[in-house]
C-alpha cells in the first residue's frame, strides 16, 4: 500500500459526469433519503402497534405481539431478500412493480423492509413507554369521560413519547447503520458507492475512510437533532414516572 | 342518586366485593373506611365503571353503569373522581389539565372552558399557578388542582379515593378544607378516607368494609358512638390512636 492519496476523490468517474466524491455524496443522499423514509414508516406503524400492545382488546394485543416476534426474529438480510425477490412474485400487482425503474424498485423494497423491521423495535419502545407511565394516568383520563382513543391521543402518547426519546435515538441511529444492508440488492447507497469506488480506483483505505467519516457525521447530526427534540419536549418539574 | 345493589366483583378467581349494597342520596356525604385490601377502592371504581362487575347493579342518577347500552364516557363525565396520587397529566399546564376534558368531552369552546377553569382555580386558591406544570407544585396543590379538574365538568357527584393519604401531614388540611367546603355546598360525595376528623365533621354516614363486604353502614354519630361489630371497633381504636 502506498501513501494515502485523497486526490482520487476529485478525479472524474469513467463516465465523466461527476467525480468520485460526487459518487460518494450521491450514496450519502440515498442513505439519508432511504433512512428518513424508513424511519417515518417505522414511527407511524410502530406507534400504532405499540398502542395495540397495551389496549384491553386481546385480538389487537395478539396481532401486535405476533408482528413483533416475526419482524424482530427474522434476520434483516433475509427480510430484504423476501421483500425484493419473493414478494413481487407472489402478490397481485407484482408484475407491474417489476416494470418500474429499477432504482425505485430497490428503493421501495429497502424502505418497506427497513421500515417494517424497525417498526417492531419502535413498537416495543412505545409499549414500554406507555407501561412506564403511572398506572393512574389511564384511569384519571377515563374517569374524566375521555374515550380510550382520546386517552391515548391526549394523555398517554404525549407522555410516553417524551419518555422514549432516548431509546428512539438509538433506533434512529440503527436505521442509518442497517440501511447498509440494502447495498446487497444493488441499491447504490453510501456503502455500495464506497465499494464501487474501490472497484474503480483500487483505493480501499481512502474509500472506506471517507465512507466511515460520512457515517460518523450522519451519526452526529442525528444525535444533535434528537438532543434538540429532547430539550424541546422536556416537561418542567417532571422527574420520571416512579410509582 | 347512587345505588349499589348486591354487587359482586372478582379479579380472576378472587372475589374482592361480595354482595355490597348501599344507597347515597342527593347531597349526602358518605365516608368509606376499612382495613387495607378490604375493597374500598374497587367499590368506588365500580361506581363509574372503571372496573366491571360480575353481578348486581349500580345505578347512578337513574343510569345503570353496567348496562350494555350505557355510554360510559358520558356517564363518567358526570361523576367526578379524585385519586390518591392526584394523577394530573404531567405534560399539560395546570390550566390545560382543567380544560382538556371540558373541550374534548363536553365540547365547550376554549374561552368558556378557560373561564370555568379559572373560576375553579380561584375556588381552590391556585389561580396564580395556572401556567405551571403539575411537577412544579406541591402534593397538596396538585390534589387541589385534581379536585378542580373534576369539578370543571360540573359533576353531579364526586368520588374520592384516599385523597390525602399520599400527602405530607402539613398539606392534608388544605385539601380537606376544599372537600369540606364542597360538602357544605351540597355536593354528593363518596369519600374513601381514614381521616376520621373529616368524617365526623361532614359525613352523613359511615360505611365500614372488611374483606369485600360492607359490614357496617350507619349514621356518623352512631358509628363513632357505638360501632356494632368487633372489626369496626378494633379498626376505630387502632386508627384513633394515631
Ligand atoms: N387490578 C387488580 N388485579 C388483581 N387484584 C386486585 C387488583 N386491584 C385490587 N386487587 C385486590 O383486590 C382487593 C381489594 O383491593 P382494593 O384496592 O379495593 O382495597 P382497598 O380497600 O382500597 O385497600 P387500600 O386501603 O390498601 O387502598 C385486594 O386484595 C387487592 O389485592
Ligand atoms: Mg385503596
Amino acid at each position: 500500500m502506498g501513501p494515502l492519496d485523497f486526490h482520487v476523490f476529485l478525479q472524474p468517474v469513467p463516465t465523466g459526469e461527476t467525480t468520485y466524491l460526487g459518487w460518494l455524496l450521491q450514496g450519502l443522499r440515498t442513505t439519508v433519503l432511504l433512512s428518513a423514509c424508513a424511519w417515518a414508516v417505522a414511527l407511524v406503524l410502530g406507534s400504532l402497534l405499540g398502542v395495540f400492545r397495551t389496549v384491553p382488546s386481546r385480538a389487537l394485543r395478539a396481532i401486535a405481539g405476533a408482528y413483533v416476534e416475526v419482524f424482530r426474529n427474522v434476520p434483516l438480510l433475509v427480510q430484504l431478500f423476501i421483500w425484493y425477490f419473493v414478494v413481487p412474485e407472489i402478490v397481485p400487482g407484482g408484475e407491474r412493480f417489476k416494470q418500474i425503474d429499477p432504482w425505485l424498485q430497490q428503493f421501495l423494497a429497502s424502505m418497506f423492509c427497513l421500515g417494517l423491521f424497525t417498526a417492531a423495535r419502535v413498537c416495543e419502545q412505545v409499549r414500554a413507554g406507555i407501561e412506564s407511565l403511572a398506572r393512574g394516568q389511564r384511569n384519571a383520563a377515563l374517569a374524566l369521560g375521555l374515550t380510550l382513543p382520546q386517552t391515548y391521543r391526549h394523555v398517554l402518547l404525549p407522555m410516553a413519547g417524551r419518555i422514549i426519546v432516548p431509546p428512539l435515538t438509538s433506533e434512529t441511529l440503527n436505521v442509518f447503520k442497517n440501511s447498509a444492508v440494502c447495498s446487497t440488492i444493488g441499491l447504490l447507497e453510501l456503502t455500495a458507492q464506497g465499494r464501487q469506488l474501490v472497484d474503480y480506483t483500487a483505493r480501499a483505505y481512502e474509500s472506506f475512510l471517507a465512507v466511515t467519516v460520512l457515517y460518523l457525521l450522519l451519526n452526529a447530526a442525528v444525535l444533535l437533532i434528537m438532543r434538540k427534540v429532547e430539550a424541546r419536549t422536556r416537561v418542567p418539574g417532571y422527574l420520571g414516572s416512579g410509582r | 342518586m347512587i345505588s349499589i345493589r348486591d354487587v359482586h366483583k372478582s379479579y380472576g378467581t378472587v372475589e374482592v366485593l361480595s354482595g355490597c349494597s348501599t344507597e347515597v342520596k342527593k347531597g349526602e356525604v358518605i365516608v368509606v373506611c376499612g382495613p387495607s385490601g378490604s375493597g374500598k377502592s374497587t367499590l368506588i371504581k365500580c361506581v363509574n365503571g372503571l372496573e366491571p362487575i360480575q353481578s348486581g347493579e349500580i345505578v347512578v342518577d337513574g343510569i345503570s353503569v353496567a348496562a350494555r347500552r350505557t355510554n360510559l364516557p358520558k356517564l363518567r363525565a358526570r361523576v367526578g373522581m379524585v385519586f390518591q396520587h392526584f394523577d394530573l397529566f404531567p405534560h399539560l399546564k395546570v390550566i390545560d389539565n382543567l380544560t382538556l376534558a371540558q373541550r374534548k368531552v363536553l365540547g365547550r369552546r376554549e374561552e368558556e372552558a378557560r373561564a370555568r377553569a379559572f373560576s375553579l382555580l380561584d375556588r381552590v386558591g391556585l389561580r396564580e399557578h395556572a401556567h405551571k406544570h403539575p411537577g412544579e407544585l406541591s402534593g397538596g396543590q396538585q390534589q387541589r388542582v385534581a379536585i378542580a379538574r373534576s369539578l370543571a365538568l360540573d359533576p353531579i357527584c364526586m368520588l374520592f379515593d384516599e385523597p390525602t393519604s399520599a400527602l405530607d401531614p402539613e398539606m392534608i388540611n388544605e385539601v380537606l378544607d376544599v372537600m369540606v367546603a364542597l360538602a357544605r355546598d351540597g355536593m354528593t360525595m363518596i369519600v374513601v378516607t381514614h381521616e376520621m376528623g373529616f368524617a365526623r365533621r361532614v359525613a352523613h354516614r359511615i360505611v365500614f368494609m372488611d374483606r369485600g363486604k360492607i359490614v357496617e353502614d350507619a349514621p356518623t354519630a352512631d358509628f363513632f358512638a357505638a360501632p356494632k361489630t368487633d372489626r369496626a371497633r378494633q379498626f376505630l381504636s387502632k386508627i384513633l390512636q394515631h
